[in-house]
């Protein structure tokens, strides 16, 4: 990977004459292929996805062109630079502040009106600008072409057509970002309708005069007071009192000569421009229907929808089983030639132990269990994830979430915690408030994540039966909305709606699918195994000098008088809080044996799989928590983990006793 | 001056006029000061303005146009002299001039804000005369209250015969009229393109309260029930082609 820590974020003047180092920055709507131009300008392995809002934190990366070092950063995906959340405060802020040498603004062809409303934005902020057309194979599909050359002459900046994914036009691109770096250019002014640009010219001079040493161009902070915006105001009050004032006045003035509010007469004025320069750029625009519409009406059909989604979050979990469980079947049967595990070894030989059933038994764990599961999930999440098919399911179930005090967009973040709940809950980003952030968050920690799906294959698929596997998913998904219910009366307050786009279809790419796989697994291979394979031969050695067995017995009661669970359970549990692997492997490695059937019964193994699915969050999920949500609400999420799981495995226990 | 006339005419018919009566010209002059002759003249230009109905020698009663009218003077009127003796407490002799000056400067905003400060009264509280309901589009007292004390706003115009988007069937198209809901939804729908005078599609709508879908300047938006109801369009009656 290329991607590295800018060492001169500001991209100085001095190294631009040098012709040496030049930053760049990807701007523009959420989903336009901003993050492929990313990776392709700079042969990073940035997440892609089909659906707003994954770039929730700008990635970084570089590349030479032309004897220039570039640094190229990727923006989130905004619509406006207003003050809606904490992205377009962030891009903007870059943009105004950081000053990079070039805007790549990146605008969907399809949409080419709605995507110039944020482009005349950063004419607004006099930002060096190039735009490129992404998708333009897309838009003539839709039947609509677009006047490269028209659009070049309205504008006055360089307009590059480009299909990312294919790469085409990418070269272009750098091309002209770097003329429009070094030559400087600043994009000439586009004027709105006379009475709306007087009032501004009055305002942009008032602040002139005042001189108020703000960073931003005088003319985008007449526009922002005019529009209210809550931010510039207070910056702009701290500084001179007098252009507080008159922005008030003039907005005053423009709103009772409208009859309309400011920001609702802006935002107008830029889509009417937005609007004619689309129109007089557009060639031909005969809306043609597309196989994606078909795909669209089966996905949000008011019956055959729900399947859809009810396929897709099933779908992700069978697929992940039963290719799992093959290719699981088919890598044990290649290294069954050597027999790893002896029991035998334990009391006789330590070190040989520790190395054997400990490391080697680490290994095996792990290309057995984890490798099978992990790749064919993250396969099916690329193609769904890059298909768009994740927006029509958050569609579908919006009014399901609502009863959850969360709206359709939150399911996305939940369905890849079915991955991982580390990226999962990072996708709560895209959740307007903190308190739906929260609660997204807290029915993630519940979401059978790939660690305890190899918990619930290893322990009851193996050994119980796979329906029973099957099974505890369905419990378990109905555990979280009953949860989400509680923990929604717990957190009062009222949810924002829906606003969400409905991105198009698209035929996933091979190359994005497989690269997007390998980047995850990659993850996983380099970060996880040796953990694996270490804690693995920890464990072994702990239990050979006998550090486990007070641990188990002082967490008896609870393991056994109340869970019904083996001694040895309260162990696995306690290591289980690193990884939730762990659960199985520390049994392994303790039992010494695969074959954990010789040591619970099946109401145990499913007991232990179920409480371990629900108990706590692991490290690194509560590493996460407490950046995004602060200590206090990250030990209450575990404290309530706990609790659910301890009632909910107890009653498991005596109920499955009872039946069995 | 003119304004006020009017103003002051239509209020002292609609004082006057018990049990839809006809009021008589006398009885007007009486009450405004003013001569007959000068009376007379004056409500026939109120009867060609379309305010009232007039027929010499038998009086005069107010058209639907003018009842609204006189209603909103009137209710601005008794507003304001509540304001001024419950709130101030000016001598209830004074109220009654002062506020006949005032309500023609009070601006129809500052009579809503006035109305949730009083805590939406129904009568005066000096002679018990009722305050007219606001003619603004909320269906009761407590929608007006719940849609302030949440911080809403609104931009558009309201005209009649709106239509939310909520309910609307897919494939129906209409005109964005105006919209309402806290600053930031607002500021981020008109964000999307959905700004007052916009032309929209509604593509269809999720079961069980879902979501509705629009189309809106050539993207696909889906917007949650909440706010979905909270837009409101003029519907246009043939659902036309593209």
């Amino acid at each position: 990977m290329s991607c590295h820590p800018s060492a001169n974020p500001n991209g100085s003047a001095a190294d631009v004459k040098d012709g040496k180092h030049l930053t760049f920055a990807l701007a523009g709507n959420a989903n336009v292929g901003k993050s492929v131009i990313f990776n392709q300008l700079t042969g990073s392995n940035q997440i892609i996805g089909n659906w707003p809002g994954k770039t929730v934190d700008r990635a970084e990366g570089t590349l030479s062109f032309e004897g220039h070092e570039i640094t190229v950063i990727d923006l989130p995906g905004i619509y406006s630079f207003s003050t809606f959340s904490m992205e377009e405060l962030v891009s903007r802020d870059y943009v105004a502040l950081e000053k990079p040498d070039a805007v790549i603004n990146v605008v969907d062809a399809s949409v080419l009106e709605r995507n110039l409303f944020f482009t005349l934005q950063l004419f607004e902020m006099q930002a060096p600008l190039v735009l490129c057309l992404n998708q333009v194979d897309v838009a003539k599909s839709k039947g609509i072409i677009i006047n490269k050359e028209k659009l070049e002459q309205t504008l006055g900046v360089p307009v590059v057509f480009a299909v990312a994914t294919r790469g085409d036009g990418i070269y272009e691109l750098v091309g002209e970002a770097v003329n429009v770096a070094i030559q400087k250019t600043k994009p000439k002014h586009l004027k709105y309708r006379k009475d709306l640009e007087e009032k501004i010219e009055k305002l942009k001079q008032i602040i002139e005069k005042e001189n108020l040493q703000l960073q931003y161009p005088p003319r985008w902070i007449a526009i922002k007071l005019l529009e209210g915006d809550s931010e510039i105001a207070k910056m702009v009050a701290e500084k001179s009192k007098v252009t507080a004032d008159s922005a008030k006045v003039i907005a005053q003035e423009l709103e009772s000569r409208c009859q309309e509010k400011c920001f609702s007469i802006i935002a107008s004025e830029r889509y009417a421009l937005a609007s004619s320069i689309a129109a007089s750029a557009l060639q031909q625009s005969e809306v043609k229907s597309t196989f994606s519409d078909k795909l669209e009406w089966v996905t949000t059909h008011r019956v055959l929808g729900y399947f859809t989604s009810a396929g897709v979050i099933a779908g992700l979990l069978l697929w992940t089983f039963f290719i799992g469980n093959g290719l699981s079947n088919l890598i044990s049967s290649g290294l069954s030639f050597i027999k790893p595990i002896d029991p035998s070894l334990s009391t006789s030989q330590p070190i040989l132990a520790i190395i054997l059933n400990g490391v080697w038994g680490g290994f095996n764990a792990g290309l057995t269990l984890i490798i099978p599961f992990v790749i064919p999930f993250y396969l099916l999440l690329a193609v769904v994830e890059s298909s768009g098919i994740l927006t029509r399911v958050a569609f579908m179930m919006d009014s399901a979430m609502h009863k959850m005090g969360l709206h359709g967009k939150a399911l996305i973040p939940i369905i890849l915690g079915y991955g991982c709940s580390v990226p999962a809950i990072h996708a709560c980003k895209i959740m307007e408030t903190r308190r739906e952030r929260l609660l997204a968050a807290f029915a993630i920690t519940f979401a059978p994540c790939s660690a305890r799906t190899i918990v619930l294959f290893g322990m009851v698929g193996l050994f119980v039966g796979i329906q029973w596997a099957l099974l505890l998913y369905v419990v378990d998904i109905a555990i979280i909305f009953a949860l989400g219910r509680i923990a929604m009366k717990a957190m009062p307050g009222k949810s924002t709606g829906l606003i969400m786009e409905m991105s198009s279809f698209k035929m996933p790419s091979m190359k994005v699918v497989l690269k997007q796989t390998w980047t995850r697994t990659k993850s996983i291979i380099y970060v996880v195994f040796p953990v694996y394979i270490v804690g693995s031969a920890v464990i072994q050695a702990l239990y050979y000098y006998n550090v486990l067995t007070p641990v188990s017995n002082a967490l008896s009661p609870l393991t056994v008088g109340w869970l019904g669970l083996p001694v040895a359970a309260g162990i696995l549990l306690i290591l289980g809080i690193v990884r939730k692997e762990f659960v199985l492997l520390a049994a392994v490695a303790i039992f010494g044996t695969t074959n954990l059937a010789l040591y619970f019964s099946s109401v145990q193994l499913v007991v232990i799989a179920l409480v371990a699915m629900l108990y706590i969050p692991c490290i690194s999920t509560i590493a996460i928590l407490g950046k995004e949500f602060g200590w206090k609400a990250t030990a209450a999420i575990s404290l309530s983990n706990i609790a659910a799981a301890m009632l909910i495995g107890g009653l498991a226990f005596r109920l499955l006793t009872l039946f069995h | 001056m003119e304004q006020k006339s009017t103003q002051d005419y239509l209020k002292a018919i609609y004082g006057l006029a018990r049990n839809g009566d006809l009021v008589n010209t006398s009885e007007i002059s009486q009450k405004l000061d003013v001569a007959p002759a000068s009376v007379t003249e004056m409500l026939k230009k109120l009867a060609q303005d379309d305010y009232i109905k007039y027929s010499p020698y038998h009086g005069s009663t107010l058209t639907k146009k003018g009842l609204r009218e006189a209603q909103h003077v009137a209710r601005k009127h008794r507003l304001l002299e509540k304001f001024l003796s419950d709130v101030l407490h000016i001598g209830k002799d004074k109220v009654h001039t002062q506020a006949c000056q005032m309500e023609h400067a009070l601006s129809d905003e500052a009579e809503e804000s006035l109305c949730r400060l009083l805590k939406h009264p129904d009568t005066c509280s000096d002679d018990g005369k009722t305050i007219p309901a606001c003619d603004l589009p909320f269906s009761s007292c407590e929608e007006c209250i719940k849609l302030h004390d949440k911080g809403l706003e609104e931009v558009g115009k309201r005209n009649k015969d709106l239509t939310p988007i909520r309910e609307l069937k897919g494939g129906k198209y209409g005109k964005i009229s105006f919209i309402r809901g806290e600053h930031k939804v607002l500021q981020r729908l008109l964000d999307m393109g959905l700004t007052p005078g916009t032309r929209i599609k509604v593509v269809k709508v999720a079961p069980m309260n879902g979501p509705v879908e629009v189309s809106v300047r050539g993207s696909k938006l889906a917007l949650g029930q909440d706010i979905a109801c909270n837009v409101f369009v003029e519907v246009e009656s043939i659902d036309s082609e593209g």
